[in-house]
């Protein structure tokens, strides 16, 4: 008894550890205080001067098209990679799984770097080039997502399909599909959290006049964070709080149903 | 005829790999062993014994590891104190851990920098305790905190992902067979989350190893890693030879660790994470 509850309250202390600096912006966007360490009262301002701030919704704008332009590409390309990777005899499987752990496994700094260097070779600095570095960063988690899936998924149904006058794509979209959905939208959700969040391999791939909310902030720090700013990620993350409870809730519910 | 086909919906990721990863990546190479004028020589990577360099990769080195032991630590328990929860959807934990990432990261540290300062809510939570006031902020100390703070999901996920591949059957048949649950934990839990466990050091390590925005938020300037070293090679000093020599000796690094990692996993079940 003793134990459980020791262990409840570790619990309860890392995820204190983990939320109380969101807790602490939260409590900041809704702050009638232009300082950062006194409490000035309750104010719903920072959320209407949000949408009047066009550095910030610049930035905003910047950050959701290159995030969704990368995480929607990159599940289209690792998942079309991981159904042919499937398909590969061992040796060629081995190296494409290792190739696709560099990204992942390498010093962010290192990939934002060596980057930079190739594209200011046969091009300009802006906003594709930092989609090229979302994207490559983006298919790992794709194909690492869905290949576990496919793996899964039982392949002699697949081929009765195909005996029974199946077109290969009729096949994979009834059969192999509904298996490796799931794997192939936490994929996607994976790279949509990575793209949204990162930092490194913007700020070395980004060119003059192209800033996502992180270079933006990062290029202004010592001016201050503008309290807008509080406001704006409170938003986003309540967005992604609601979606995934939502998700869970209903995948639940469909648990029940089945069983 | 259709097997030949099926692979071929990889050629796009390989031309990626190519053009993206391999090319980039010899670009570094191409640079870090040429100097301004395009001819070869090595003193960019030799910079690295230079004192300011050597005594910056050697704090990389110390925090880095300080980090991934303390994230091992707290993660273990953790994972293990998860895994008894025995929730019906393992998905929800990964939710948890990552959720806080939809919640821009820099501010994030800046939070931390707010909750550190000397008169932060941790100070005053201290002094109303009637403690002495702690200042964190600006030294090593404060770097390692943001960096665990950090990279602790990217150490429990592994883990716990191992820990939930064990049948329950493996543990139920040790303990029929006599065993208590030091021995359970022992010959049972802790060799099949080896695997886990490495995945783990490496994701908290190698990121450690190489930050440089946390060491820049938390330690003031006044904490050099060899990550702000190459920052500034590349974006004030516009020394991109010299930042690429670095890049090269912090690659070797990387692999080097990854290397070591791998001859000790013997499943090879190695990175995968989520």
């Amino acid at each position: 008894m003793v134990k459980k509850y020791a262990g409840r309250l570790y619990l309860a202390i890392i995820f204190l550890f983990l939320y109380l600096p969101i807790l602490v912006l939260i409590a900041l966007s809704f702050n009638n205080s232009k300082s950062r360490v006194t409490w000035g009262g309750f104010t719903f301002q920072w959320y209407a001067a949000l949408f009047q701030n066009e550095t910030i919704m610049e930035a905003f704008l910047m950050t959701v098209q290159i995030t969704l332009t990368a995480s929607v590409l990159a599940t289209i390309i690792g998942t079309l990679a991981a159904i042919g990777i499937q398909a590969m005899r061992r040796r060629g499987k081995t190296i494409l799984i290792g190739a696709t752990n560099i990204p992942l496994l390498n010093a962010d700094i290192v990939t934002g770097i060596s980057m930079m260097l190739l594209f200011v070779r046969f091009t300009k600095l802006g906003f594709s080039t930092v989609l090229i570095a979302h994207l490559t960063f983006d298919i790992p988690y794709v194909i690492l997502n869905v290949l576990p899936r496919l793996n899964a998924t039982s392949k002699a149904a697949y081929e009765a399909a195909l005996d029974l006058g199946a077109t290969p794509a009729y096949a994979f979209y009834k059969i192999v599909w509904p298996d490796i959905a799931p794997g192939v939208f936490s994929g996607f959700l994976m790279a949509v959290t990575m793209s949204l969040d990162d930092f490194s391999i913007t700020y070395f791939t980004k060119g003059a006049g192209v800033n996502t909310l992180s270079t933006m902030l990062y290029t202004e720090l010592r001016k201050g964070i503008r309290p807008e700013m509080y406001a704006l990620s409170t938003i986003l993350f309540g967005i992604a709080l609601l979606l995934l409870l939502l998700m869970n809730f209903r995948s639940s519910r469909k648990h029940e149903i089945n069983n | 005829m259709l097997k030949l086909k099926r692979q071929f919906l990889c050629g796009p990721y390989i031309v990626w790999i190519i053009g993206f990863i391999i090319l980039p990546v010899l670009m570094i190479f191409y640079y870090g062993i040429t100097d301004s004028s395009g001819s070869f020589t090595f003193s960019n990577i030799s910079a690295i014994t230079e004192p300011i360099h050597m005594k910056a990769l050697l704090l990389s080195l110390k925090l880095a590891l300080i980090c991934t032991v303390f994230c091992l630590l707290l993660s273990y328990p953790l994972a293990m104190i998860l895994n008894g929860l025995h929730l019906k959807r393992q998905s929800f934990v990964v939710f948890i851990f990552v959720l806080p990432m939809w919640m821009n990261f820099m501010l994030r540290i800046l939070a931390w920098q707010l909750l550190l300062s000397n008169n932060g809510i941790f100070n005053a939570v201290l002094e109303s305790f009637g403690l002495p006031k702690i200042s964190l902020l600006n030294t090593p100390s404060a770097v390692v905190f943001g960096m665990v703070y950090d990279f602790l999901p990217f150490m429990i996920l592994p883990i716990y992902n191992a820990m939930g591949r064990i049948g329950t059957d493996v543990i139920d048949a040790a303990r029929d067979l006599g065993a208590n649950r030091i021995q359970v934990f022992f010959r049972i839990i802790l060799p099949l989350t080896v695997s886990g466990v490495l995945s783990g050091i490496i994701m908290v390590f190698v990121p450690a190893l190489t930050s440089f925005v946390i060491s820049n938020l938390l330690g003031g300037g006044k904490v050099l890693l060899i990550g702000n070293v190459i920052e500034q090679e590349f974006m004030q000093n516009m020394n991109w030879n010299m930042g690429s020599g670095l890049s090269i000796v912090l690659m070797i690094f990387v692999i080097a660790s990854m290397a070591f990692m791998n001859s000790h996993n013997k499943d090879g079940e190695g990175a995968a994470v989520w």
